[in-house]
């Protein structure tokens, strides 16, 4: 069976977009939760251990200049929705529909103001 | 289920006050400069490419692949963005993201932003798209391009994050060894972007060649 092409375009923009829902608010679960290379660089030098389910860094880091983030209290801070945890991939599925608003929004603009000139 | 989310970018305090304070400036004027360059990329055609790529990089970013034991890496989406929309366009669209990252997930700090955009933002792209461009000028690979251009994108953003540390670093952690650290695990997360980078693209571009930026303005440039 031949679509034709409004169609065919139309399965890409939601197959694309089913494709970014399924990773944000499945695949996320699968995330490494070990530091990444950078926050791993910061750490180098001190060791992690966790003192009342909080993180405790001894000896010397980068890591140890780290501000707490200003929002840390934030609903939806570190992708879970108010702290609760397993809801990180609802937590990831507003960030893409937040995303998708203000990137949409903004080069929607940034377009218009092309044809106008 | 304890799944945790971890923080994926710089958080403050990690560079000093004055530096990333010049960083921001920096972030906001080459921001400014890219949304008037982008006039020219985009088209009621690429806008929800565009739109869509951004909310793919936020997607795939949460996603940490392990690189070595007890280290993980992620996307950074500079190279990927700049071929499928364009370099101007695409540092708009992972500049989005960290914004949403810092401002709604706490993920990577606010003073931070100026710095984290500089290297996933401005120095990913320019580095990721410059070598897309010159490598498949070359080659005409698509995937192959895109895997070294995410590979060299992913090094010089970490390299970025060295320059900045070399000039405010708020720590007494010796240059050469975070240089050398940030090098090799970010070769190793460059793989893992290049993988995910070339996968991506050519998707794409078997659905929609006519919307990859890369290929439509190689043919634009060959017929000139």
């Amino acid at each position: 069976m031949t679509m034709n092409a409004a169609g065919r375009g139309k399965t890409f923009w939601i197959g694309f977009l089913v494709i970014i829902v399924l990773i944000a608010g499945g695949v996320s679960y699968l995330a490494s939760s070990s530091p990444d290379g950078l926050d791993s660089a910061t750490l180098q030098g001190c060791e992690v251990s966790e003192v009342d389910g909080t993180e405790v860094l001894t000896g010397s880091c980068i890591a140890q200049h780290a501000d707490d983030h200003a929002l840390a209290a934030s609903p939806l801070a570190d992708y879970a929705i108010v702290g609760k945890d397993g809801t990180g991939g609802l937590a990831g599925v507003i960030g893409v529909i937040v995303t998708l608003a203000i990137a949409g929004g903004l080069f929607w603009l940034i377009a218009r103001r092309r044809s106008d000139t | 289920m304890t799944q945790q989310f971890v923080a994926m970018h710089m958080s403050d305090g990690i560079i000093n006050a004055p530096t990333s304070v010049i960083f921001g400036v920096l972030a906001v004027a080459a921001l400014g400069f890219c949304g008037w360059r982008a006039r020219s990329e985009l088209d009621e055609r690429t806008v929800p490419l565009a739109g869509l790529v951004a909310a793919f990089i936020f997607a795939v970013q949460m996603v940490n692949f392990p690189i070595l034991p007890g280290v993980s890496g992620h996307l950074l989406g500079g190279a990927l963005a700049a071929i499928l929309v364009g370099p101007f366009t695409g540092a708009l669209c992972v500049s989005i993201v960290l914004v949403v990252q810092s401002l709604l997930f706490a993920d990577g700090g606010i003073t931070a932003l100026g710095t984290n955009i500089t290297n996933m933002s401005l120095i990913g792209v320019a580095a990721g798209y410059a070598t897309a461009a010159i490598t498949y000028t070359f080659t005409k690979q698509l995937g192959a391009s895109a895997f070294v251009a995410a590979v060299i994108g992913t090094v010089a953003a970490a390299m970025g994050f060295v320059i900045e540390y070399a000039i405010g670093g708020a720590s007494s952690a010796s240059l050469v060894a975070v240089a050398g650290y940030m090098f090799g695990t970010h070769v190793l997360i460059g793989v893992g972007e290049g993988v995910i980078t070339a996968l991506t693209v050519v998707a794409v571009a078997r659905a929609r060649p006519d919307l990859v930026y890369l290929l439509r303005n190689s043919r634009r440039e060959a017929l000139a």
